[in-house]
């Protein structure tokens, strides 16, 4: 049905509206995009089907596991999978309970994949690391208990960066997880077969981690809605710790709604993580106002701030043309546009991998070879200790754990760690006083789209450079929603574009609704990539 | 020498943990090679109590060198909170369980585990805090201490650094008489929260060691000293008024041989007058009291003698342990450098804010201390002696107390306790509130033998009974009929019955040999079965002798 890539609906686009930006380059190109009709939640129309008895959860399982099995030898998104038995009888069970009209959880029949740095206690989580190879925790992490808890099947554990360490999954101890729209090219990191599973239909939502953007950016370069939500709002139990102050569990789906419902099922305070917060949560679903019930200027009063230095050199043209494009969009909405500058704003990128760096590095400590996982026999205490980290982490690991133990060292300290502290507490101040003038901030999600798979593998700067987009949010530990905006075009391939939304602290809300109302209201879009294909 | 790591098994699902294996080489954990000290002859052996404290001389050392010097010292010391689960899960601890027993993801440090902080450590902190006589600060922190070692099991220690929380305090002491008495004030420097680590077991035959991980995680507070200490005494008194102050707060049951009370002690001599300190060295394996006073002491000749022969370079700056076996220090591990625990904030766990009703809740709760109980004992006309006894334990002093709030005499009351009470609960191995009497029950013997209702002999008798058994004392009285005869008629029949029985000695009496006055009171005492007043009984006794008929 949507294999062939037609010809948008690019005419009302490029009737560009001229804003106040620094850097306006539009984009002559048309770019070619599939067209369709509106995303909707995977979630709520795989409950629709199941409560009016046109399919069963069986059957829904089913389909989703013939299109992994067909999709992943390319895509390699999972680390595991679930046997395929174990699946269905869980979504014998959600049939069994429809039959006998008993209570449904919310995400009843939703096939899930989780990040695998987020323990589940049936299943191996390596955090993408060898250190962990065929370690199976305890116990479940909070998120995932939520998770099943309501009603969701867990179809197995997706690839990553070691540790979330890293942009691309190519720094997985694993495998490198292939971009669906194109499989030459990465789908992003660290949270990257998260991100592609849910893009090529592998799984209906997935959860990823985000330190530094690592649910963000995958979902820009895969196309999918990625949401970040303030830092507290999940519980951290259960996720392998990169950066604990930075940490947080996020949601992807291929809608806003989705993200929504997941955040919604996975949210709370939890007595077992001592950072997460008692703030209530609100009935993120109560924001999903059909299309058919939107007037013609929805957002009408609503302030949204662009961040200048989001839009400068060495962002990808295409990339600022889709995000003026989103904001003509967001005027149509009848939001009102304004720019904001955050001179701190470059400044947020060494912060955050000091301090990052640094909490990695006694984090990863644990990592020793004495209780579990990789251990090199050696007739020293230190040789046990230094031979099993040697060959148990990757390279990207290890120069980050030395860079976080340097900046910690005595006499480095002050010049470092506490540097970016400060640094921190002015990006945290700057963004309170943006986001009191302005309801939402917005910019890209990453300064380019997809790009291929070793391109920046052997230059760390500027795969760190890559990060510039995200990283100030999780210092202040605010929420973002990501989703679609355009596609560019490069090659022969049509790649997505993603838009950042990043709203006031426990305010998803917001986000949600706005996310949702510019979801629905995009024309011209579908963000299925030509993977898929037509049984979708 | 290759030695194989191997461990049980790698991963564990299920409710049980595996203990973890791992080798070891020839105690290769612990670098105690044996002892460097040639020069000095070992002390001989002494065995005493944990609550006493021995002095001892050096042999080598006479007293004239060591007057010459003054040492420094410091005592750093870890006592163990016995909340009911573990600082930062909801592990219980109880010392002596089987390995690997109370343990889970938060205590084993497995990946994605997070700690979440008990409140009743912050309140025991609190309480020890204000105890000492320190400044709180009303907003602390944790932060990691970082080092590799497999008895921590995270890599890192959770424990406060820059921000602890109680600073600036000071302990009252008392010396034991017998070490000349005195009164000292020692400086606190600060208080800390801390988590403690697993232990390792080293076989002894085997070529691996085990990891138990049991006490990973219990809560710690870390009390350092100012270096206001200079003899062992002084620091072994130290230690043990820092004891006495947990057990009377009730955070700890501060057993040194458990472990639950641990004092390292850092030690430097320097010649008297001279201002600045000289090196630094720090005692482990300290295991009680006795044995901080005897090491201190040791390591006090041994550096005196070092520094008084020249070879003042020869103390460096190194850890020693103590050997209780030998009576002497040897080195332990020599610090290279200062080591770099890169500390930082711990993240997981968000700051510790004080409120001031919280802080003054804690305040008013608190139990007469050590040093307040004994300035009021002092103050009530009791000697010294019996004012360190009756302190020195909590449970005896709040028996004592008790005794009497019942209005019993102070000098009787502490005579009792810290003779036949105190020698019974010696012999039969129990505690004063495993004994059967109560302070009640004390009280109202005292009050019938100084009202004269029996005697003290009796009242000797009924207080064991009333130790071993229970019962009150009023029964015992009625039960065996032992109510004292002071009706003077009755005594004077039972006088001239005994006096009438005993011719020839009243003969030999009259006739001068005036000593059997006692063995005709022996005679009458016999005769009302013990129960005549003796006074009374003297009195008639006395009259009836040395009036002729």
């Amino acid at each position: 049905m949507l294999s062939s890539i037609q010809n948008p609906r690019l005419l009302r686009l490029s009737t560009l509206h001229q804003i106040p930006l620094r850097c306006l380059q539009t984009s002559t190109t048309p770019v070619p995009t599939p067209s369709s009709p509106q995303p909707t939640s995977q979630i709520l129309r795989i409950r629709k089907s199941l409560l009016s008895r046109e399919t069963t959860a069986v059957e829904i399982a089913k389909t989703f596991l013939s299109r992994l099995r067909r999709t992943e030898p390319q895509l390699k998104s999972f680390l595991y999978v679930s046997p395929e038995d174990g699946v269905l009888k869980q979504a014998e069970e959600i049939d069994r309970r429809i039959q006998n009209n008993e209570e449904l959880g919310p995400l009843a029949g939703v096939l899930a994949g989780v990040k695998d740095n987020i323990c589940t206690s049936d299943m191996p989580s390596t955090a993408g690391s060898k250190i962990l190879e065929n370690y199976t925790p305890p116990y479940d992490a909070t998120a995932v208990k939520k998770l099943r808890e309501n009603g969701a099947i867990i179809v197995g554990k997706t690839n990553l960066d070691e540790f979330g360490m890293g942009s691309t999954t190519e720094a997985s101890g694993y495998q490198v997880t292939a971009n669906p729209w194109d499989l030459s090219r990465v789908p992003g990191g660290s949270s990257g077969g998260s991100a592609a599973a849910v893009s090529a239909q592998q799984c209906a939502v997935s959860l990823g981690t985000d330190t530094g953007g690592s649910v963000r950016q995958p979902a820009s370069f895969c196309g999918v809605v990625g949401l970040k939500p303030t830092y507290g709002r999940v519980s951290r139990y259960g996720l392998v710790a990169y950066a604990s102050s930075l940490d947080v569990i996020g949601c992807l789906g291929s809608s806003v709604a989705d993200t929504g419902i997941v955040l919604q099922a996975v949210s709370g305070h939890d007595k077992f993580d001592a950072t997460s917060s008692k703030q209530g949560i609100p009935n993120f679903a109560s924001q999903f106002i059909p299309k058919d019930y939107l007037d013609s200027k929805p957002l009408k009063g609503l302030r949204v701030g662009v961040i200048r230095e989001t839009l400068v050199d060495g962002v990808d043209p295409d990339v600022i043309s889709s995000l003026q494009r989103s904001v003509s969009h967001l005027e149509d909405l009848g939001c009102t546009i304004s720019e904001v500058s955050f001179p701190s704003f470059s400044l947020g990128l060494p912060a955050y991998y000091i301090l990052a760096s640094s909490e990695s590095s006694s984090n990863l400590a644990r990592y020793d070879g004495v209780r579990f996982g990789n251990q090199v026999f050696a007739d020293e205490l230190s040789t046990l200790y230094g031979d099993s980290r040697a060959e148990g982490f990757g390279s990207e690991v290890k120069l980050r754990i030395l860079m976080g133990t340097y900046a910690l060292s005595a006499g480095y300290y002050d010049a470092y760690y506490k540097r970016a502290q400060q640094v921190r507490t002015l990006v945290q101040k700057s963004f309170r006083a943006a986001l009191e003038e302005n309801d939402v901030l917005i910019s890209p999600a990453a300064p380019s789209v997809a790009y291929k798979i070793g391109e920046k593998k052997n230059d760390p700067l500027a795969m760190y450079a890559g990060d510039i987009m995200t990283v100030n949010v999780n210092l202040a530990g605010l929420p973002a929603l990501v989703l679609p905006c355009g596609f560019v075009e490069e090659g022969s391939s049509v790649l997505p574009v993603g838009l950042q939304m990043i709203g006031a602290a426990f305010d998803e809300e917001s986000l949600l609704k706005i996310g949702h109302i510019f979801e629905q209201t995009l024309q011209g879009y579908s963000f299925v990539p030509p993977l898929v294909g037509d049984d979708f | 020498m290759a030695l194989t790591f191997f461990r049980g098994i790698k991963t564990c699902p299920l409710v049980h943990y595996p203990s973890a294996y791992f080798a070891r080489k020839n105690g290769f954990f612990y670098c105690t090679t044996g002892s460097t000290e040639t020069q000095f002859a070992t002390q001989e052996k002494q065995q005493s109590g944990d609550s006493k404290v021995v002095p001892k001389t050096y042999r080598k050392s006479p007293d004239k060198l060591l007057k010459d010097y003054e040492a420094i010292i410091g005592i750093e010391t870890h006592v163990q909170l016995n909340t009911s689960t573990k600082a930062f899960c909801g592990c219980p601890y109880s010392y002596g369980a089987q390995p690997n027993t109370s343990i889970c993801p938060v205590c084993m440090g497995l990946p994605g585990a997070l700690p979440v902080l008990n409140s009743k450590v912050v309140e025991y902190a609190v309480k020890l805090g204000l105890a000492l006589n320190c400044k709180l600060s009303m907003d602390s922190k944790f932060d990691r201490k970082q080092y590799f070692y497999p008895d921590l099991p995270k890599a890192y220690q959770i424990s406060q650094f820059d921000v602890p929380i109680a600073i600036g305090g000071y302990i009252d002491i008392d010396l034991p008489v017998e070490f000349g008495g005195g009164h000292r004030k020692f400086g606190i420097t600060r208080v800390h929260m801390e988590e403690d680590a697993g232990k390792l077991l080293h076989t002894g035959t085997g070529n691996y060691s085990q990891v138990d991980l049991n006490r990973a995680g219990v809560p710690l507070l870390e009390i350092v000293s100012e270096p206001d200490m200079r003899t062992g005494i002084e620091a072994a008194e130290y230690a043990a008024e820092l004891q006495r102050v947990v057990r009377y707060l009730g955070v700890s049951n501060g057993n040194m041989q458990e472990g639950s009370l641990r004092c390292d002690v850092n030690i430097s001599i320097r010649p008297i007058g001279q201002q600045e300190f000289g090196t630094k060295v720090e005692i482990k394996n300290l295991n009680s009291f006795s044995s901080v006073s005897r090491a201190i002491d040791f390591e006090i000749s041994r550096q005196v003698q070092l520094h008084s022969q020249g070879q003042a370079d020869q103390i460096v700056q190194e850890t020693r342990l103590w050997e209780e076996g030998a009576q002497k220090t040897i080195t332990m591990r020599k610090k290279e450098g200062l080591s770099d625990y890169r500390y930082f904030p711990e993240p997981d766990i968000p700051g510790v804010t004080l409120s001031e009703e919280y802080v003054d809740g804690i305040r008013s709760s608190l139990p007469e201390l050590p040093e307040i109980k004994r300035r009021r004992y002092e103050n009530m006309g009791l000697s010294m002696q019996d004012v360190l006894f009756l302190a020195n334990d909590i449970n005896v002093a709040e028996f004592f107390d008790a005794t009497i709030a019942n209005a019993a005499d102070v000098k009787l009351a502490a005579n009792w306790i810290m003779g036949d009470i105190a020698a019974y609960m010696k012999n039969e191995k129990l505690s004063i509130s495993e004994i059967k009497l109560t302070p009640l029950e004390l009280g109202e013997l005292i009050a019938s033998i100084k009202g004269g209702t029996i005697s003290g002999k009796i009242g000797k008798e009924i207080l064991f009974e009333l130790m071993a058994k229970g019962g009150t004392v009023q029964g015992l009285i009625k039960e065996k009929d032992l109510v004292q005869i002071v009706d003077r008629s009755e005594i004077e029949k039972m006088v001239d019955k005994v006096l009438a029985d005993n011719p020839e000695q009243l003969k030999q009496y009259r006739g001068g040999k005036t000593k059997l006055q006692g063995y005709f009171a022996g005679q009458v005492m016999k005769a009302s079965k013990g129960k005549a007043n003796p006074k009374l009984l003297n009195q008639i006794l006395l009259e009836k002798l040395n009036t002729e008929t």
